[in-house]
């Protein structure tokens, strides 16, 4: 298969690369100023965070075009659906580890029927039976189980995560079915197409971001960090009261920076109430 | 008596208008939201110039049918927090607009990126009493899972308006309340309000060399 990738100015593209990496370091170690708490390595972040902007200009985003391109709607739907039917797996897996054994059951049946009457995984039939797809990992689940964020790592290559997501993402990399496949060369070309599927599915919301944010860094770490608490909670996290900041009395005499900053942090620290597993076995019970 | 003709006539739209106005005031926040959501997503999927990507006209759609809805006020204090009682009337009134141009856009764009995804309005939690409401809407594609988007809602007035987005869990008002935020520690309110300005501009541009090609 030869993709539409454009080979000429590829060496360009790369000498843009490493001076983009070098200002950003630079730059990087300037703004360490004032760190905000959840982001103490912010310099490091930023100067990975231009280094994975980069590599995606110059691979993972012609690539996915040229994938969006070429490869119609249909195609692209059972390839989305083929990976994500593996993924099922372990979404199960870690639904039971986090005690909600009606959505690991909901998952594993997922897994089930799809890959028989889906004739292996290309067809999401389960979607259409009532089994709804759900969105776990290992980070979720330490979430869950009550670790905290700890602070904000731009990994390179896997772009933003936490300290706790990084050792989630590990676990994820270690036991992931595709990864462990053995044949050598139908390996490296699933990941590749996994990799090149969800870079794909991402190409819109690249673009609004582009738009939307005033410093993509900054606003993709922001939405990571609400995006990974929504997901901890499955989508009902308990709600922040906005409205009520409106409320707040003026700012009369400025604060000391740490005590505005902590102020702010304190609306994604995910904390699981105290009665949590209670609540938990109780809807357990109820359910059953 | 053609005259007197024309006058009643006029007066019965004048009290239809009226009428359905006071209507709408009424309108529950989430049949607000499932109206005007299945209203525009079908205007643009019918629309063959939105569809071959015309930007513009989907972004005069959004302020037709979709601005009304939302209390850029509203939104725009909520996401500059503190900073908001240091800005001077002029300044607040220069920030929402700019903040409104800039979140229309993004609206349009993620409008004209929408195929065939169905919606699943979910019933609305809460008493008839509140004033403050999140309304649930959820994304439905194959395949995938179903995206949330939860529209925050206060009633005011002049009926029930949106005053934050929040789009797989992902709050709007609260992202941007640090790019805010960075931006007046930085450089001041009137720095904030340039940047907006700059980004508002090179949009522009950017959509007038896409439509030209």
């Amino acid at each position: 298969m030869t993709l539409p990738y454009p080979r000429a100015g590829l060496r360009g593209r790369l000498k843009r690369l490493a001076l983009v990496l070098v200002l950003a370091g630079a730059s990087g170690c300037a703004t360490v100023g004032e760190a905000d708490p959840r982001d103490p390595f912010e310099g490091l972040n930023r100067a990975v965070y231009a280094f994975n902007d980069g590599v995606d200009e110059i691979i993972a985003k012609p690539v996915a075009t040229a994938y969006v391109t070429v490869v119609p709607v249909p195609v692209r739907d059972r390839v989305r659906n083929f990976f994500g039917n593996i993924a099922d797996l372990l979404i199960g897996a870690n639904n039971l580890l986090q005690g909600k054994l009606g959505d690991a059951g909901n998952d594993w049946a997922r897994f089930v029927f799809n890959t028989t009457f889906g004739l292996f995984g290309i067809h999401d039939v389960a979607t259409e039976m009532g089994f709804e797809k759900h969105n776990e990992d290992f980070g979720q689940t330490f979430g869950r189980w009550g670790v905290g964020n700890g602070p904000y790592i731009v990994l390179p290559f896997l772009g933003p995560s936490t300290l706790r997501d990084t050792v989630g993402t590990v676990l994820d990399i270690r036991v992931d079915p595709v990864g462990n496949h053995n044949e050598t060369r139908e390996r490296n070309a699933l990941v590749a197409l996994r990799l090149t599927s969800q870079r794909a599915d991402l190409l819109d919301a690249g673009k609004l971001l582009e738009e939307a944010a005033l410093d993509k860094y900054l606003f993709t770490r922001d939405a990571y960090l609400q995006r990974r608490r929504s997901l901890i909670y499955d989508g009902s996290p308990p709600r922040e009261r906005i409205p009520e900041s409106r409320l707040e009395p003026p700012e009369v005499s400025p604060r000391a920076p740490a005590a505005r900053q902590a102020s702010v942090s304190g609306n994604y620290a995910p904390r699981v109430p105290a009665n949590y597993a209670q609540v938990m076995a109780a809807l357990e019970r109820a359910r059953k | 008596m053609m005259l007197r003709w024309v006058r009643s006539v006029m007066a019965g739209a004048a009290l239809v208008a009226i009428g359905t106005s006071g209507a709408r005031a009424e309108v529950p926040p989430d049949v607000l939201v499932k109206r005007v959501t299945l209203e525009v997503v079908d205007l643009v999927a019918q629309d063959k110039d939105i569809r071959a990507g015309d930007k513009r006209k989907v972004i005069d759609l959004v302020e037709l049918k979709v601005l009304p809805h939302f209390n850029f006020n509203s939104m725009t204090a909520l996401a500059m927090g503190r900073n908001w009682s240091h800005a001077s009337p002029e300044q607040k009134k220069q920030l929402t607009e700019e903040f409104k141009t800039l979140l229309v856009r993004t609206y349009a764009s993620a409008l004209a990126a929408y195929s065939d995804q169905k919606f699943d309005f979910r019933p609305l939690r809460s008493r008839p009493t509140d004033t403050d409401v999140m309304v649930q809407v959820r994304v439905i594609q194959g395949g995938a899972q179903p995206i949330s988007l939860d529209y925050g809602m206060e009633k005011t007035a002049d009926g029930w308006k949106v005053y934050d987005v929040v789009v797989g869990g992902v709050s709007l008002v609260v992202n941007y309340r640090t790019e805010f935020n960075h931006q007046v520690r930085d450089s001041g309110v009137d720095g904030l309000i340039r940047s907006l300005r700059a980004k508002n501009q090179a949009l522009e541009r950017s959509d007038a060399e896409a439509g030209k090609r």
